[in-house]
């Protein structure tokens, strides 16, 4: 009998994640639906201008999705050759003893809140961007994409060197006595056949980067812009959930439901990204 | 024959010269990533050291910097950590039991599976508008505490429950057969010998859990809203604001003093941050289960 109910109050444990995933779509959906009832979807994904706040109000969701993805291709564009380099480093070059050293190193960048990257572009990168570019405002894309950027290089590098390190000494102990020297090694077997595993840390990276709120909202600026220009200051999807969740907006209201339809469209772009990810991996991960 | 020999030494050399080349390349990769941290750890000490001081750390928020500190947030932060983890610990470890030894291999348990990995990848905010929803709208338990500890909770959940799943999966399968052999059922032998020998890796996945939980500022800026605290929370019912906000708030600022405080917040919340680390790799190394054949 006992053991019946504690079999049960288990299983109840395992099934709060299934509601969990549900809560997320029954609340973005609810609120998103009302949203859609004044706005046709046609025109929230098609639009080309966002100004739900101000008059004449538009929903055209297109400049948050512009400023989230330019953010994500700077980030990208520092964080994968980093993080691969890096991965590459760690598992083909660095002895033991390094590797023990640098690993938890790089993880704490990792472990560290997402305000404080926010904070660190603010204060220094912005300013030492300005020297470069003085025109540029303290609000741009460009700062926040280079911190998000050395934010998830660990990401990166991690997942990376795992797939490296599942490689089997054995392929490249092949390659080295057909005499081919430690980069070939590196490039024309180590990473071939850790491929899936880098392919899905880049697809994991990046899915973490479009759902990044907290530094996009202080160092990315707050003006929606079709732009790909990184020295303007923009708007990401998460920074504008953030501001207007934080505005005097009444509940309920046409505005107020934005966030939940900017929201809802988020949480497929990430969810595509994850499954994709994850599909990656099992789907082409050799085995030995 | 000889000519051959050559341009194959020729080669080699010029093969080996782009090996070294890219070796340092390689370096200089790592070197990016440890720069970049010395870089902002080096930027938040000089810019927040001067800031702080016992005052700071025992005062309310105010308009005049000099007078600022985040007494409310240090308090509303230590809360939300404990409500969390009241919260999400049993539940997680309840799954991760499950999961690892009583579900049966169907559809529903890969269907768990599949799904928890996929909430650990969805965007915090989006957690923060499901709180914002469900706990604060219809549970109508407001902007409060509770509401935002259940809201972090979910959104720890799947990292408890991956780690528990681990911890308990390290108990070699002769402690259970041991349990079974002197004839207990399946939930002493869980109780009894599984979870007391998994308990510390499941301490270690809790404080990591919650060190992310504490560092999170927007799911909670969703639930509490940017407030101007000069109270204590005293029950969970009570609004609060906790530290990754306080030093958001202060961010914004278009004013330097501000900054000098936010950098004085972030260190507060980085020592918090390490010495909980420390403690989970402490533990880690202190209680690793041999697994003796």
């Amino acid at each position: 009998m006992e053991s019946k109910l504690v079999h049960w109050l288990l299983f109840g444990c395992a099934l709060l994640s299934i509601a969990t995933t549900l809560g997320i779509v029954v609340s973005l959906l609810s609120q998103a639906l009302g949203f859609f009832r004044e706005v046709s979807i046609w025109e929230f994904l098609t639009g080309t201008r966002w100004a739900p706040i101000l008059v004449p109000q538009s929903f055209g969701v297109l400049p948050l999705v512009a400023g989230t993805l330019l953010v994500t291709v700077i980030a990208a564009a520092v964080a994968m050759p980093v993080g691969i380099a890096t991965a590459i480093f760690l598992s083909e070059y660095a002895p033991d003893r390094v590797r023990r050293i640098i690993k938890p190193s790089l993880e704490i960048l990792a472990g560290i809140p997402t305000v404080v990257y926010g904070y660190f572009a603010l204060t220094l990168i912005s300013p030492l961007l300005q020297k470069v570019f003085p025109d540029m405002l303290i609000f741009n894309a460009l700062s926040a994409g280079l911190v998000m950027g050395l934010m998830i290089i660990p990401m990166v590098s991690s997942i990376s060197e795992d797939a490296m390190l599942a490689v089997p000494r054995s392929l490249r102990e092949g390659a080295y006595a057909l005499g081919a020297t430690r980069l070939e090694v590196a490039l024309r077997v180590t990473v071939p056949a850790a491929l899936s595993g880098i392919i899905a840390a880049f697809i994991l990276a990046l899915s973490r980067a479009i759902g990044e709120t907290m530094l996009v909202t202080i160092a990315a600026g707050a003006t929606p812009k079709m732009t790909f220009n990184p020295l303007e200051s923009i708007q990401t999807m998460t920074a504008f959930i953030v501001q207007l969740s934080l505005g005097e907006t009444p509940h309920g209201s046409l505005e107020y439901n934005t966030i939940f339809a900017v929201g809802l469209l988020l949480f497929l772009m990430t969810l595509v990204m994850n499954l994709l990810g994850h599909w990656v991996v099992r789907r082409w991960q050799e085995r030995y | 024959m000889q000519q051959a020999t050559t341009l194959f030494h020729r080669r080699l050399r010029l093969r080996k010269g782009v090996g070294d080349v890219f070796h340092i390349l390689f370096l200089l990769a790592v070197f990016v990533g440890i720069a970049g941290l010395l870089t902002l750890l080096v930027q938040v000490l000089v810019q927040g050291l001067p800031w702080l001081n016992w005052h700071f750390l025992t005062s309310y928020p105010s308009r005049h910097p000099e007078q600022a500190g985040l007494l409310s947030a240090l308090v509303g932060t230590v809360w939300l950590m404990v409500l969390t983890a009241a919260f999400t610990v049993p539940v997680g470890v309840g799954a991760a039991i499950y999961l690892e030894e009583y579900a049966p291999k169907n559809w529903l348990t890969r269907l768990i599976e599949v799904n928890i990995s996929n909430l650990a990848g969805v965007p915090s905010i989006v957690y923060g508008l499901l709180g914002l929803t469900i706990f604060v709208g219809w549970m109508a338990l407001g902007r409060s505490l509770l509401a935002g500890a259940l809201t972090l909770g979910l959104l720890v959940l799947p990292i408890v429950i991956m780690a528990s799943r681990e911890a308990i999966r390290a108990v070699p399968w002769t402690y259970r057969e041991a349990a079974y052999a002197l004839g207990a059922d399946k939930w002493q032998v869980t109780k009894g010998v599984v979870l007391p020998a998994a308990i510390p890796g499941v301490l270690t996945g809790t404080i990591l859990a919650m060190s992310r939980a504490i560092g999170e500022a927007a799911p909670v800026l969703a639930i509490s809203a940017l407030v101007y605290l000069t109270f204590v929370p005293t029950s969970p019912l009570d609004r609060f604001t906790v530290l990754p906000i306080q030093i958001f708030n202060w961010v914004t600022r278009p004013q330097d003093e501000f900054r000098g405080l936010a950098a004085a917040g972030i260190i507060v919340l980085l020592v918090i941050l390490l010495s909980m680390n420390a403690i989970a790799i402490y533990l880690r190394n202190r209680y690793q289960i041999r697994s003796e054949g």
